[in-house]
């Protein structure tokens, strides 16, 4: 999101705020998130992707809705004038194709409407007829996880997408010897995938309340949270946000304002004046000395965070300018003086999504398993597990799997070290010297610890950050 | 409210007191890393770790010259021209200055020379000599100002960015010179009052605070220039086209160049001396080489150049070198001006000796 969208969605979202009443605010949200999808994709130089891939994230959230809708009805009228209202934004989008320069709604210019006619058709429809069938979705809930898991891989997986990218281009009749995997740049997929996979999740263990086209679709695609994140809930989006009549107050504007132009700062002068200094593929090989390549370090690290959680000041503020209180993402994660701790206050969503899909049902099925596994085996494998997905969810490379393997190790050491040391401090945890003494020793070797993590992060491939850690350690 | 109202409030103080030029002073360079050894100047910022601003105080903060008093037993001696002065496609130790620095010249009073790089990749003289103006407060001991005829047209003169973000100074030289040079030229940005607003002055801003950022990347580097593994080379075979700027063969008539910014730059020094070089350059041996020396002079125009020059520097009793065919062919990079490492040590050797001569006369 660069400046002029974060001006333009804030003034958009404080006039919806302040005029419109409640009632439409689900139908104003909804057509901005459509337009935003578009509006924020980056474009690609494969022809046309930069207006298909919003496309498919419509068609797909739609299917998900179709899957996992009630089917004893619900508003049908309604939910048919969802599909005519996005199927409306989608064409009308696609004809300023005709407008020449005088419209910049997508990063290039639309496909020809016939296509795009049936394209649409192709996206919605089916999704429509699922919603009307009355077979349960349990069946096709395993097959849109297996679609939505698919095409993550072929995102984050760069021979993958370099395969996908050639084979995009062969279609398209353009050069396949110039294809290469960050053409697939898919605005939101990874949060898109992750709210879809949530709501499929608790379809399948029947947690999952009724929700009405239009409210899912702007639960998934909501403008504020597209490009950054949260992931949030869609029972509390929808339930506690979206259906509720907000009264937001001067003094909620003026926090949301607040919190915008924290974000802005925290973005665009605190983390693009530290990526200058960040460590880098290509200044880990230039740097002359081992202190100088901690302090670049150390600025990767702090960038990491302010660019992250500016965005999400942004997202948050926007979002409450509309009277929606997304969930807050981070919580001073470079203060905590542990690992368990950091890891319950960055990226506090995604954390929460892990343990809610992956560590909590794998840890629950070895707990209650005929054989019951030792706690410490249990631990290490729902740890290990999880950080690895969670390593991956950045990209399927082996930096990144290392990287989620580091946090494993991190976490069950942490685990077994509290385990072990609690009853052995015993009355001097009380003592304030001794607390102090605790909480600065633990807060520097997390954020050590945390850092150090982040060259796997910071470099494309494994010797490369082995080389960085060798001079890091003067070898 | 009352942070947007501190925020008007501020933005108002900062347009009437106009701050910008003191904060260009401040600088990380110099105290908590070491100044650079040319002025800032990049055409990818990200990967030299450098960039091309506008503030000239900000730029002197950071370079070397700014670092100390001079030391008595330096003889100081500044260098000022265009990017082969500066040292394009050169790393910062294999630049002329490093060149002269590295042969550990001293003269027989025992003073060591130090030469300083303040060559500016822009061809123009008035850009020379907005700089000179400027490093005349570091005292030089000796000015040299290292020229090539595409420095001269007069059409050049004012079009750098640095030149057209700078008019108030370069207005007053102009003025104070009586340069033929226009003081309204239309490219000139005269900030209005909400340019000079923190807000109006962000880009300013901006500049300065990632000029002291990539501080820490020169010090931690080294690198203040990225340079590609390979290039294309200067032109062997040139166009057959006789044209200068323009003007058509046999002379160039005395207007259309700018000798007399050569004249400002002798007063500008005052009684320090100048020592004007010709700078060297590529010689072609390629097709149309008989029309042409190289990609930016036809024949008839250097040659005429050379001449006028030379009988300007003598009738002024300026102290004058002509180098233009003093290095070959071969050791010239990516155009007919830019050397490589050893052309640029071949020339730093000449220019030694000439130090040494020019200081023995003086004595």
């Amino acid at each position: 999101m660069s400046l002029i969208h974060i001006l333009l969605f804030s003034l958009f979202s404080l006039v919806t705020g302040w005029l419109f009443p409640a009632r439409w605010r689900v139908w104003i949200l909804l057509v901005a998130s459509l337009l935003a999808l578009f509006v924020l994709q980056t474009s690609s130089p494969i022809r046309s992707l930069d207006f298909w891939l919003p496309l498919i994230s419509i068609g797909l959230t739609l299917l998900v809705w179709g899957i996992t809708v009630p089917k004893d009805g619900g508003n049908r009228l309604s939910n048919l004038l969802v599909f005519a209202l996005i199927a409306g934004v989608i064409l009308a989008i696609s004809l300023t194709r005709y407008l020449g320069d005088y419209c910049c709604l997508t990063p290039s210019r639309p496909p020809q409407l016939l296509p795009v006619i049936a394209a649409v058709g192709l996206a919605l429809g089916p999704a429509y007829l699922i919603s009307r069938s009355k077979a349960t979705g349990r069946y096709l809930s395993w097959l849109a996880i297996l679609i939505i898991l698919a095409l993550f891989i072929i995102l984050k997986s760069p021979p993958i997408g370099l395969a996908t990218s050639a084979a995009l281009r062969g279609l398209n009749g353009q050069d396949v010897s110039l294809a290469g995997h960050l053409d697939l740049v898919w605005l939101g997929f990874s949060y898109i995938a992750f709210r879809l996979l949530h709501v499929l999740r608790d379809f399948q263990s029947g947690r999952l309340p009724a929700f009405s086209a239009g409210e899912f679709v702007t639960y998934v695609l909501v403008y504020p949270s597209l490009t950054a994140g949260p992931i949030d809930r869609s029972q509390r989006f929808i339930q506690n946000d979206l259906r509720s009549a907000p009264i937001i107050s001067p003094s909620d504007r003026l926090l949301a304002g607040e919190r915008i132009l924290i974000g802005v700062f925290k973005k665009f002068v605190i983390a693009d004046a530290l990526a200058l200094v960040a460590l880098s593929p290509q200044n880990s090989l230039q740097v002359g000395s081992s202190l100088w390549l901690w302090v670049l370090l150390y600025a990767y690290s702090l960038r990491l965070f302010f660019d992250f959680s500016g965005y999400i000041d942004v997202a948050l503020g926007i979002a409450m300018l509309v009277g929606i209180r997304l969930p807050e993402n981070f919580n001073r994660p470079y203060l905590k003086t542990n690992l368990t701790a950091f890891w319950n206050s960055w990226n506090i969503t995604l954390a929460q999504w892990f343990r809610a899909y992956i560590f909590n049902p794998l840890t629950r099925g070895m707990r209650a398993s005929s054989h019951p596994y030792p706690v410490w085996l249990v631990i290490l494998t729902g740890q290990t597990i999880t950080m690895l997905l969670l390593g991956l969810w950045h990209g399927i490379s082996w930096n990144y799997a290392i990287w989620g393997l580091w946090h494993a190790a991190g976490l069950f050491i942490h685990n077994r070290w509290s385990d072990w040391i609690r009853p052995r401090l015993g009355s001097a945890e009380t003592n304030r010297p001794t607390r102090i003494g605790l909480a600065l020793g633990g807060w520097f070797l997390t954020f050590q610890f945390v850092t150090l993590g982040w060259v796997w992060f910071a470099l494309p491939d494994v010797r490369s950050a082995i080389r960085v850690f060798e001079r890091l350690f003067g070898f | 409210m009352k942070a947007l109202a501190l925020f008007l409030l501020l933005n108002i103080c900062f347009a009437w007191f106009t701050p910008l030029s003191n904060l260009g002073r401040i600088s990380i360079y110099n105290r908590l890393v070491p100044g650079r050894v040319r002025l800032p100047y990049a055409d990818d910022p990200a990967r030299s770790y450098n960039l091309s601003l506008f503030d000239l105080d900000a730029m002197f903060a950071s370079h070397e010259i700014e670092a100390r008093p001079k030391p008595d037993d330096e003889y100081r001696v500044i260098l000022i021209g265009d990017s082969s002065t500066w040292g394009y496609l050169l790393q910062p130790d294999q630049t002329l200055a490093a060149a002269l620095n590295e042969s550990g010249l001293t003269l027989p009073d025992g003073r060591r020379v130090h030469a300083y790089n303040l060559g500016y990749p822009v061809m123009s003289l008035a850009k020379d000599l907005l700089i000179l103006s400027k490093a005349m407060k570091y005292q030089p001991d000796m000015v040299i100002w290292l020229v090539t005829l595409e420095s001269f047209p007069r059409d050049k003169q004012l079009f750098p960015p640095l030149l057209q973000h700078n008019p108030g100074p370069v207005r007053d030289l102009i003025e104070k010179y009586g340069l033929s040079l226009d003081t309204d030229d239309p490219g000139f940005t005269e900030p209005g009052i909400f340019g000079r607003t923190i807000l109006g002055s962000r880009r300013a801003l901006a500049d300065w605070i990632r000029l002291q950022l990539y501080g820490l990347m020169w010090a931690a580097t080294g690198i203040d220039q990225d340079i590609p593994s390979s290039f294309i080379a200067r032109m062997e075979d040139l166009p057959p086209d006789n044209s200068f700027h323009g003007l058509k063969p046999l002379t160039l008539s005395p207007d259309p160049i700018s000798l007399d910014v050569l004249g400002a730059g002798a007063r500008v020094v005052g009684s320090t001396p100048l020592l004007i070089v010709n700078e060297p350059m590529f010689i072609s041996q390629g097709q149309n080489s008989d029309i042409r020396y190289n990609f930016y002079y036809p024949r008839w125009a250097y040659d005429d150049y050379r001449e006028r020059l030379a009988s300007l520097t003598a009738a002024q009793g300026w102290p004058y070198v002509d180098f233009w065919d003093a290095i070959p062919p071969s050791e010239f990079t990516n155009t007919a001006v830019h050397m490589t490492p050893h052309g640029t040590a071949m020339l730093a050797d000449l220019l030694g000796e000439v130090i040494l001569k020019f200081r023995a006369q003086v004595q």
